[in-house]
């Protein structure tokens, strides 16, 4: 073989195995998580509080804390984040879109601990409360750029032909995207907006200084309330030997949420590729 | 009535802003104290003592930077190498599945990471990562001093796993929206296939894969959990990559809830400030040049 | 007159489908021979294989032979096979370097530089190109900066540059004005003194203008090959001759 073969066969080797690698820390991390978690998983994780070290509880407080954070951030993000991705694939304003769009991808990158630092100050402060409202509306603001994005895009996927077509039975511009363009792309903007849900259930920054933390069941949405995140994190770093294959059983968990929210959104998607 | 409806998703859209611009003035505002104590010279001391009321942000802002600058070292060639196999030497089919394996990854919650981290990437790079680099090298400066496992090097580590998901998917796109004939051009003046790809393909999407890197960093600056739980919480500025260190995201989940008069409280808000504008600057270079690339 | 290229039996399936069936086709040295027929006729795909870029795409299957010199190409280096049969494409592709960076591509990467230098090796395919004249000042300029034609007529510069036995145009007009198409087509007669050429048109009076053989393909087939002048005033196929009136295609 000449050198220039040589060179062509040694680094697409070394691309594959890149690839390689990075695919299969998914795998490592999938087992390792299975494996701990697995075997420190029990009923009494979804049934009990937490307990001392010496008295293992569960994280049923978490469980539905996170559930309540993830639920106040939804009800107040989709629609936000729904609405402004249908202004940024259909509205005919001159330069009123680009910034909002490249505003958005902004936001969207900012770190979630700086959300976290900002919703402290407008809620937190205020209320002089930690609270579970306060914890929903730090990850809404993560949740609208990603949400507004993602309809964005899967209203523009929609097919010129469907749109004109609506046009020329003379329907007007906006009685058009209501009727014919968000249905033929709910799917899409479906998808997005699971995938939104499972990226920011698994965030843990933003809730340190929102809704704190909580050892009991939370006495209402004004008050510190657990989440699963925070949970892991604080079991993880603490010293007890006990509380570590909680933080294992409460990472399977978040993980298998996260990855079940990813997975049925890539099947709603390609289930509706398949039909149309 | 199409007036109304174009009105009210404009108001929507404008609440993006609203929020972005509530960023701002929030941060500018509840950093006032630190800010009026310490002007700019808080960006360069090196003191953190919340006994004296003394901030600096020089430690966290050096540990942010080398925690960063280590994963890129680690992620790019893998993430950029991932991305030609997966856009050049394998079919539709086999791309689209990998790449779905890779962004899930990317979906792993940071806090997940940081879990995995502590109970086996630490032990791991005490054992047998750190000293093997310490005999290897000799114990050169940027190698010594105790492996305790923890450290900027330890957080580099994870910090690469956490990105290269970003790189392998936005550089992919990239490579795949290269004109078959740019390929083509090279293959037909008697290049190799690695050629093609090299000289033709890449200078192609280099700015897209530019941008992809970018993005990577934005996020390694801004990453909280895994960073604070394998960094070592230590203030201070070493030339030892196996030093335990400090990042602004982990100085401010540690200590914000726990910090207790103004001036503290202020500084972290200001940590926060700088941490904002890094990401933002950062961010809006790397949207900047993705854009120019997918609209080529 | 001897023959530089000769196909024999040549077919080409893209995963189930069969693009070109049993195609025979010579090509004699320093001769331009034209491929003319409808859209999807597979006239580009033969040419695809004569320098082996289809084998690029997935799924592609070549039965047959193809003969560059009476050796045959498929026992023959792919790199090698392509810097002797050079191709130009259908748009202008020149990469995103300086003029002078893409002519020297070729004869770089295939080390063609020693005894001459790369300004030596620029400068002669630029001229018989019939490029050297308007670039000579700016060979550090993008290629980008040039117009289409010019573009174009780099590309044939860069196809050039690794002295190539047989080049290959895939429909190189299609996407010129025809002041440019003229002097692209002047330029092919011209360089008939130092290669074979073979160019896929859909543009008869391209074909009669340049060529001194066309070959007519029709449904993945090669109906008819002959002179132009032939193949123009006396087809003998009555599909030919349909295509060639305006009948269809």
């Amino acid at each position: 073989m000449t050198r220039r073969a040589i060179v062509n066969k040694l680094m697409f080797a070394l691309c594959g195995l890149a690839a390689f690698l990075t695919v299969s820390t998914l795998f490592l991390i999938l087992a390792y998580l299975v494996y701990n978690g697995g075997t420190s998983i029990s009923l009494d994780f979804f049934t009990k509080l937490p307990g001392p070290s010496g008295h293992p509880g569960g994280m049923a407080n978490a469980i539905l804390g996170s559930a309540e954070i993830i639920f106040f951030a939804a009800v107040i993000g989709l629609p936000i984040g729904f609405f402004s991705g249908i202004y940024l694939a259909e509205s005919a304003d001159p330069w009123l879109p680009a910034i909002v769009r490249y505003t958005a991808d902004l936001l969207n990158g900012v770190p979630s601990i700086v959300i976290g630092i900002v919703v402290w100050t407008v809620m937190v402060v205020p209320l002089h409360h930690f609270s579970a409202l306060a914890g929903g509306v730090a990850l809404s603001l993560m949740l609208i750029p990603i949400t507004a994005r993602s309809t964005e895009r899967f209203l523009l996927q929609v097919p010129r032909e469907l749109r004109e077509g609506a046009l020329a039975l003379g329907a007007d511009k906006w009685r058009t995207t209501a009727t014919v363009i968000v249905p033929a792309a709910r799917r899409g903007i479906v998808t997005g907006m699971i995938l939104g849900i499972a990226r920011i259930s698994g965030e843990t920054a933003p809730l340190l200084f929102t809704s704190l933390n909580n050892e009991y069941w939370s006495a209402g949405f004004k008050e510190p309330t657990a989440s699963l995140p925070v949970m892991i994190y604080t079991h993880a770093v603490s010293p007890y030997a006990d509380w570590h294959r909680q933080a294992w059983a409460a990472g399977l968990v978040l993980l298998g949420l996260v990855l079940v929210g990813n997975i049925t959104a890539r099947m709603v998607l390609t289930q509706g590729a398949k039909r149309s | 009535m199409g007036k109304l409806a174009a009105g009210v998703t404009r108001l929507f859209a404008i609440s993006i802003l609203a929020i972005t611009l509530l960023l701002v003035i929030q941060l500018w505002l509840h950093s006032y104290e630190a800010r009026q104590k310490f002007g700019l010279g808080f960006l360069t001391s090196t003191l953190w003592n919340p006994v004296t009321d003394e901030f600096g942000a020089l430690p966290f802002l050096y540990g942010t930077v080398i925690t960063s600058f280590l994963a890129l070292l680690i992620a790019v060639p893998l993430g950029v190498g991932a991305a030609i196999f997966l856009a050049e030497l394998t079919g539709p089919k086999l791309s689209e599945t990998l790449t779905f394996l890779v962004e899930l990854l990317a979906a792993v919650p940071s806090v997940i990471f940081g879990l995995l981290a502590i109970f086996t990437l630490v032990p791991f790079m005490r054992n047998y990562v750190q000293p093997g680099l310490q005999r290897v090298t000799g114990g050169i400066a940027i190698f010594s001093g105790h492996p305790y496992g923890v450290g900027y090097l330890t957080a580099g580590v994870i910090l690469a796993v956490m990105t290269f998901p970003f790189i392998i998917s936005v550089s992919r796109e990239a490579l795949l929206a290269v004109p078959r004939e740019q390929r083509e051009a090279a293959l037909a003046v008697g290049a190799t296939q690695w050629e093609a790809t090299w000289d033709a393909v890449i200078p192609f999407a280099r700015l897209g894969i530019i941008g992809s890197i970018f993005l990577a960093l934005a996020r390694a600056l801004g990453e909280t959990m895994a960073v604070t739980m394998v960094i070592g919480n230590n203030p201070s500025i070493r030339a030892s990559l196996f030093a335990p260190g400090y990042t602004i995201a982990s100085v401010i989940a540690n200590e914000f809830t726990e910090a207790t008069g103004d001036v503290y409280l202020a500084a972290l808000v200001e940590l926060g400030l700088v941490l904002f504008a890094l990401t933002i600057i950062i961010n809006g270079l790397a949207q900047l040049l993705i854009r120019v690339t997918t609209k080529r | 007159m001897s023959s530089k290229m000769s196909a024999k039996n040549v077919s080409v399936s893209y995963g189930p489908f069969q693009a070109l069936h049993d195609v025979t086709l010579d090509f004699e040295a320093n001769k331009i021979t034209a491929l003319i027929g409808p859209s999807g006729c597979g006239k580009s795909t033969f040419l695809r294989s004569l320098n082996r870029i289809n084998e690029t795409e997935r799924d592609t299957r070549i039965e047959g032979t193809i003969t560059l010199n009476g050796e045959n190409i498929f026992d023959i280096d792919v790199t090698e096979i392509r810097r002797r049969v050079g191709m130009v494409f259908q748009r202008p592709n020149p990469f995103p370097k300086s003029i002078f960076d893409n002519v020297a591509y070729g004869p770089k990467i295939n080390g063609m530089l020693t005894g001459t230098t790369a300004e030596e090796a620029v400068e002669s395919s630029l001229r018989r190109a019939a490029l050297w004249d308007e670039v000579k000042d700016k060979l550090h300029d993008s290629a980008y900066a040039l117009s289409g034609g010019q573009q174009q007529r780099l590309c044939i510069a860069r196809a050039l540059a690794v002295n190539p036995e047989v080049l290959l145009f895939d429909e190189p007009c299609s996407a010129l004005d025809p002041i440019a198409t003229a002097r692209i087509e002047d330029l092919l007669v011209g360089l008939k003194e130092h290669c074979t050429m073979v160019i896929v048109t859909h543009n008869m009076q391209q074909a009669a203008r340049v060529a001194d053989d066309t070959g007519f393909f029709l449904l993945g087939k090669l109906i008819e090959h002959d002179k132009t002048d032939l193949i123009f005033k006396n087809p003998s196929k009555r599909e030919t001759e349909d295509y060639i009136t305006g009948r269809f295609g």
